[in-house]
């Protein structure tokens, strides 16, 4: 391991005039990185990028601004360090036997041919390890939920074809997998249960025994008093059916651990690549039997996440364990062929709906099933409940639905697991309310916009039928301004020409809000037993003035080293390059909730402002014995402490002095040190982000090509700590949104083998399939986040797939043919367009 | 996804090579820019015991035009060799060949991967077997008992599998004439993948240029649009079979219909949907593959007849 | 039944040496000749910037630089890989600090996690040492041979835009300031930025 680099700070001010722009960074950045000639105009080029994002404000001068990202320079420069790029002295490398079967009893398993294997150092199975198994679970009746052990290798039975058998430890990576492919499976065969139908049919063979006809969650909830006259009484019905295609959250960097015994701190430290330290701590610790001061969790550099990586995998357990058994560190590194069929996949869903209008066009209810594929196991903490209770808690989303009935299962297969993924059911009951909504419009003849804006909450704090209070947002505004760029940029006139020249071009939208920053109160509310919600900032100044602050929050792209140094400089007046965040440790703070759900700088800002701003008092406090005034005529930065009346001021460096080297000189009852940490937590039902998003499509005859020819989206998550990290996370999040719309799917044929083993097959989609997007900023600050920001990691995933829909179904109103399914391929738009004349 | 162990052998000349594949059995294979073959072993799906390394062989790469118009490709010349071949050494002629290269994977694998290696592999779906089909190419392969030329009808046999004896190393494709009225397109889901459908054809408009000592485009007289016709076209499918497979019935009717234009290009094109039997697997059903050859086919006429 | 893997019969692992050209360095080493390019490069020269995506071909977060022309790590076995000369994303950085192709990547933001960011430079810096004009559409083509999972690749492009255009304009204002200095016979020093930032195919290659 290299040592850490001095991090280089490159703040950009959106404009150049505003105040605060001759605060220059303090550290001395590498030569190159501040270069002479930068345009003035920063990274957010063009008119449609002006946005209404309030300007930086003199007393936070680096909130609102689109400064360079601290994590930068070790990334470009080769230097960053990921897991695999970890190596220790007697490192050795391991990988596992994996059943090639979906669903079968072990009758022998046989590691004696393995451990002959030159280069082999060792091969555990689930009885040489005898491990706690991995188990999640809700705090809700048998009737409702059905708790599941996921065993960390399999024992007895097997149940989805790649699924840990056996550990194998080698000198490297090569013997791994030599002795791999010699261990001896006997299996004794089971009928596999490869679909949701199969699950449920009256017969099904049990994945689980304990789960009767394979449903792991059956809920329903809401049942509005009169919902079924409402149906029988509207003028206007509308169905829709959607099924959406089983998706890999795909972090381009696999999962992985290296685990080592230190026998100095009597610990075992894996070094892995998760969105969730803590839950790996609390989890290890369980399965192994020890302590959990016993396990410390370190994360390196991360290649993504997306989800996939916010549940605790059982190979990080079995590395821990082997690396015990063997007193050497052990690697395991996912290959790519594992990371598409043996890691947790998501997203297979089937919603059948119906929604009630009256004649005007306004809903009148909502009726909803939902069943969604797990796949084999439950994943750990949020269990196998997360797809169908995000869905069903939230569905009705951005519109004033009166009524509201739902009935959501989970139910188990012969698949590979499932984990939450960017947006979890959302980017679906998204797609599903806008289909119904353009459905209603079309037979009701009214306008699709026109029948949303008649149906956006536009009243806030508005409490929808689903019990949840939607904090304000502009859900209007938003849908009106997209609409407008569309219009203003001819794209309805190219359609009406597109039309007579025997083209087919669509226009879709879709509307949604993301509820973010969930809190312990909403997360309570969907009875996980263990309960995320909170996190913990610690910061600390050292006698230099720099400042270190520790999160539980866990950046793997999202750049917190930036976005959350933007926040604490601001509440201590501090240059940002005196700022160090430091996350992914479990002994360097207490406890965190890792970084999943949009929750980081909305959670996790808030508690970094809050300790930053406990530290300033502590500092004004020494400030005052100093200059022997009463603290409240002391106010911070830049950099010191000062007194306006008189214009004295005192440094960092100076109190820093006194608080650490010259305690005697501190005031009565001033602990030495300058440290201080805060908590927080949202104690409601969150703070929803908004956006609409705008597309226009052309389907090509004759290939069925969908072609994005334009994308527009409007969006709002409040305070924007830095936009251009912002629009970021938007461009990517839309670029998964449509992977998932167009391209990415894993089926399973009737054993149970699954269809996508390499990237041939998982159509992860390149530059040529995803457009440029244009983003518009409206800015709705959050009333209760400590910097008035909601969150903004899943919203481009969730509103794509929806908007993408919609104008694929425009472009092909004239054929009568509807697709309501995803992934929507080239080959179902040819056979749809095929009804054109 | 780590290969199995082999042993490694850095071949010193074509001979060498050749007697030591021999020697080595089915245990052996070729490698030269290993851009297919290596995917492969890191998956184990190809385990051979024995990998001769003919990359580093001098005088099997560049290109020639001989006397009589024939272009010469060296079997270690890489796609992207080809790519960016200038016109006086590409020949007149065999645009063809530069412009089908944008279709082979991405840039990466255009600089390592070489025409002899993609040809040898013999991919129903790969640009260089349907191009060596659609142009009559000759093969050329050298084994230990000398050189063989092997028509490109006779070459490919069926899914990765060739005329090519384990001991023969392919070291020259052979292009016999110019083909200033051709153009090779493909259809994927995803630009870069193997083609779910590609086609090509090689027209000889009567009114174009005739022979080929004076076959390059530059200074030719415009085509004059409409009331021309054929006199000779070849057209040639990927993806519709084990093999890449010349479709006779949509040949005959481009040069019995006419006059050429967008009207002719769609019937030869559906000529051709009707006369191939395309599978139905996961990259498309066998309708879907016959829409495609409908679209493809026509956008390869218009292609070539715009040149 | 029984999942009947036939033994394949463990070839001796036998060593061979071989020498590596990596960033102006020479290397050797004793080596079993399946081991990859980028196996060997991240794990036995320690140069663990280049990363590994997907072993297959098809992600191009191993691309590093052969003899110039960008190429995947992980389809090459490094035995074939001597005589040539390697550049990995270790050799980009200038001086100590970024050079002009990582520095635009910074300011378009086209990183994010930052694990398929190397791949993507070797990638740009080949194809652009080889194609200094290339426009906007033809660099999206040449983006589209790597994965990205955190940009949608639009700031990626962008960044490799910015930087060409900006690479052109320091060799215009090279050119003139040549020029100039011919006229005048003083000594000015050409800018900075054009001495760093001139596309140089030729000079990258045999670096």
């Amino acid at each position: 391991m290299t040592g850490p680099t001095p991090g280089p700070a490159t703040p950009v001010r959106r404009e150049p005039g505003e105040p605060g722009k001759s605060r220059e960074p303090e550290v001395t950045a590498p030569q190159g990185l501040l270069d002479e000639d930068r345009p003035a105009e920063t990274a957010r080029p063009g008119p449609e990028h002006s946005g209404h994002t309030a300007p930086a404000r003199e007393d936070r001068p680096w909130i609102g601004a689109s400064v360079g990202r601290r994590e930068d320079p070790r990334l470009l420069s080769g230097n960053g360090q990921f897991t695999d790029d970890i190596d220790l002295p007697g490192m050795l490398h391991a990988q596992f036997v994996r059943s090639t079967v979906a669903h079968a009893r072990i009758t022998a398993l046989d590691l004696t041919a393995v451990r002959q294997v030159p280069g082999v150092v060792a091969a555990f199975d689930a009885q040489d390890l005898s491990l706690a198994d991995i188990t999640a679970r809700l705090g809700r009746p048998l009737t409702e939920f059905v708790p599941t052990g996921m065993p960390v290798l399999a024992r007895e039975k097997v149940r989805y074809a790649g699924e840990p058998l056996a550990i194998v430890v080698a000198r490297d990576a090569y013997a791994a997998e030599d002795g791999v492919e010699a261990a001896r499976v006997g299996y004794d065969s089971l009928p596999p249960v490869v679909s949701e139908e199969q699950a449920l049919a009256p017969d099904a063979p049990l994945v689980h025994d304990e789960a009767s006809a394979n449903t792991l969650l059956d809920v329903s909830m809401f049942a509005t008093e009169g919902i079924d006259g409402t149906f029988d009484e509207a003028p206007c019905v509308v169905h829709v059916e959607t099924r959406t295609g089983r998706q890999n959250a795909l972090p381009l960097e696999t999962r992985g651990v290296v685990a080592g015994w230190d026998h100095r701190e009597e610990q075992l430290v894996l070094r892995t690549s998760t969105q969730v330290p803590h839950q790996v701590r609390t989890t290890a610790a369980r399965c192994l039997g020890l302590d959990e001061r016993a396990v410390r969790v370190v994360v390196p550099d991360m290649g993504g996440g997306f989800g996939q990586k916010c549940v605790v995998g059982r190979e990080e357990i079995a590395a821990g364990a082997a690396a015990i058994r063997l007193g050497r560190p052990v690697k395991w590194i996912e290959d790519r062929k594992d990371a598409l069929t043996a890691a947790f996949l998501a997203r297979e869903q089937h919603y059948d709906v119906r929604a009630a209008f009256d004649a005007e066009g306004h809903i009148l209810g909502l009726d909803a099933a939902v069943v969604c594929d797990m796949g084999a196991y439950s994943c750990y903490p949020f269990t196998a409940g997360i797809e169908p209770l995000m869905a069903s808690a939230e569905m009705p989303g951005v519109y004033k639905v009166p009524a509201y009935r739902v009935r959501a299962r989970a139910v188990t297969t012969n698949k590979a697991p499932t984990a939450p993924y960017r947006g979890v059911s959302r980017p679906q009951y998204v797609m599903v309310m806008e289909r119904l909504f353009e459905r209603a419009a079309r037979e009701l003849k009214l306008e699709p916009t026109e029948i949303r804006r008649r149906n956006l909450i536009t009243q806030f704090p508005y409490t929808g039928v689903n019990n949840v209070t939607y904090d304000p947002g502009s859900y209007l505004e938003s849908l009106n301004l997209c609409e407008s760029v569309l219009k203003e940029e001819g794209w309805y006139a190219a359609k009406e020409t597109a039309a007579a020249q025997g083209r087919h071009l669509g226009i879709g939208y879709s509307c949604f809000s993301e509820r973010t920053g969930y809190g312990s109160a909403a997360f309570a509310q969907r009875k996980m037993e263990v309960v995320p919600g909170f996190d913990i900032s610690e910061v600390r100044m050292d006698t230099s003035g720099a400042l270190v602050v520790t999160t539980g929050t866990m950046s793997h792209g999202q750049s917190h080293e930036t976005t959350l140094a933007q926040i604490a400089a601001d509440e201590l007046g501090l240059d940002i390059g005196k700022v160090r965040i430091h996350q992914g440790d479990t002994d360097r703070i207490t406890y965190g909730w890792g970084t999943f759900a949009s929750r980081s700088v909305a959670i996790g800002g808030s508690a970094v402002r809050l300790a930053a701003g406990k530290l300033g008092e502590k500092l004004i406090a020494i400030a005052a014995s100093v200059l022997e005034v009463p603290p409240d005529e002391l106010e911070l930065g830049p950099g010191l402490v000062r007194r306006p009346a008189d214009g004295r001021t005192v440094s960092y460096e100076e109190l820093a002095d006194i608080a650490y080297l010259k305690s005697h000189l501190l005031p009565k009852d001033t602990e030495p040190g300058l440290t201080a940490t805060a908590s927080f937590d949202v104690l409601n039902d969150g703070t929803f982000s908004n956006a609409t998003h705008g597309v226009v499509v052309e389907l090509h005859e004759g290939t069925g090509q969908v072609e994005i020819l334009r994308y527009v989206c409007v969006e709002d998550c409040g305070v924007a700590i830095n936009p251009k990290v912002v629009e970021g996370q938007t461009r990517g999040g839309i670029a998964q949104g449509i992977a998932g719309a167009l391209f990415e799917q894993v089926t399973y044929d009737e054993q149970g083998a699954p269809s996508a083993v390499s990237f041939m097959e998982y159509k992860v989609p390149t530059a040529l399939e995803i457009p440029e997007v244009s983003i518009h900023h409206l800015e709705t600050p959050c009333a209760f986040t400590e910097t008035g920001a909601k969150g903004v990691g899943e919203g481009g995933t969730i509103g794509a797939p929806g908007a993408v829909l919609n104008a694929v179904n425009d472009a092909l109103l004239p054929t009568g043919v509807e697709l309501d399914d995803t992934p929507v391929t080239p080959q179902t738009v040819a056979a749809a367009l095929e009804h054109t004349s | 996804m780590k290969p199995a162990a082999f042993t490694y052998h850095r071949a010193r000349d074509v001979e060498g090579a050749a007697r030591l594949l021999a020697e080595l059995g089915d245990d052996a294979k070729v490698i030269a820019g290993g851009q297919s073959l290596v995917a492969m072993m890191n998956f184990r799906l190809a385990r051979p015991a024995h990998l001769v390394d003919i990359g580093g062989l001098s005088g099997l790469d560049g290109l020639r035009t001989d006397a009589g118009g024939a272009l010469h490709i060296g079997a270690l010349t890489t796609h992207h060799a080809v790519e960016t071949a200038p016109p006086e050494v590409l020949g007149a002629g065999f645009a063809v060949l530069r412009d089908a290269m944008r279709w082979v994977g991405h840039l990466p694998i255009r600089t390592r991967g070489t025409v002899g290696g993609s040809l040898a592999h013999g991919d129903a779906t790969a640009e260089w077997c349907l191009l060596a089909v659609l142009l009559d190419a000759e093969l050329v392969a050298r084994g230990p008992d000398g050189e063989r030329r092997i028509p490109a009808a006779e070459f490919f046999h069926g899914y990765y599998t060739t005329a090519l004896e384990p001991e023969e190393i392919l070291v020259e494709v052979v292009f016999p004439r110019p083909a200033p009225y051709a153009a090779l397109t493909e259809f994927a889901e995803r630009r870069g993948d193997f083609a779910t459908v590609s086609a090509a054809v090689d027209l000889e408009p009567a009114d174009g240029p005739e022979g080929a000592e004076d076959s390059g485009r530059e200074g030719e007289p415009e085509l004059v649009g409409g009331g021309g016709r054929f006199r000779a076209a070849r057209v040639a499918l990927g993806g519709v079979a084990a093999l890449p497979v010349r479709v006779p019935e949509a040949e005959e009717a481009l040069v019995q219909g006419g006059p050429y234009g967008p009207e002719l290009y769609a019937q030869v094109a559906a000529v051709a949907a009707e006369s191939v039997d395309p599978p139905s697997d996961a990259n498309g059903s066998a309708h879907y593959r016959r829409t495609l050859i409908r679209t493809l086919v026509a956008h390869a006429c218009e292609e070539a007849m715009s040149r | 039944m029984t999942d009947d893997v036939s033994t394949p019969e463990h070839p001796v692992r036998q060593q061979q040496l071989i020498s590596l050209h990596v960033n102006g360095e020479a290397h050797e080493l004793l080596t079993e000749p399946r081991r990859t390019l980028v196996d060997v490069l991240r794990h036995d020269l320690r140069l663990t910037g280049t990363h590994v995506g997907c072993e297959h071909g098809i992600c191009g977060a191993c691309t590093v630089l052969l003899d110039g022309a960008p190429v995947r790590a992980c389809l090459m076995f490094a035995a074939q890989a001597e005589g040539s000369e390697i550049r990995t994303v270790e050799s980009l950085a200038d001086g100590g600090g970024l050079g002009d192709l990582q520095r635009a990547f910074s300011e378009h933001h086209g990183l994010q996690c930052g694990f398929c960011t190397p791949g993507f430079l070797m990638l740009a810096e080949g194809f652009l040492a080889e194609r200094p004009e290339a426009s906007k559409e033809e660099i999206r083509e040449v983006v589209a041979s790597n994965l990205c999972r955190c940009t949608g690749y639009q700031t990626i492009v962008e960044a490799i835009d910015d930087c060409a255009a900006r690479r052109r304009a320091a060799l215009r204002a090279r050119v003139e300031g040549t020029a100039h200095q011919d006229e005048n016979t003083s000594e000015t020093v050409p800018p900075r930025a054009a001495c760093e930032e001139v596309p140089c195919g030729s000079t990258t290659r045999s670096r």
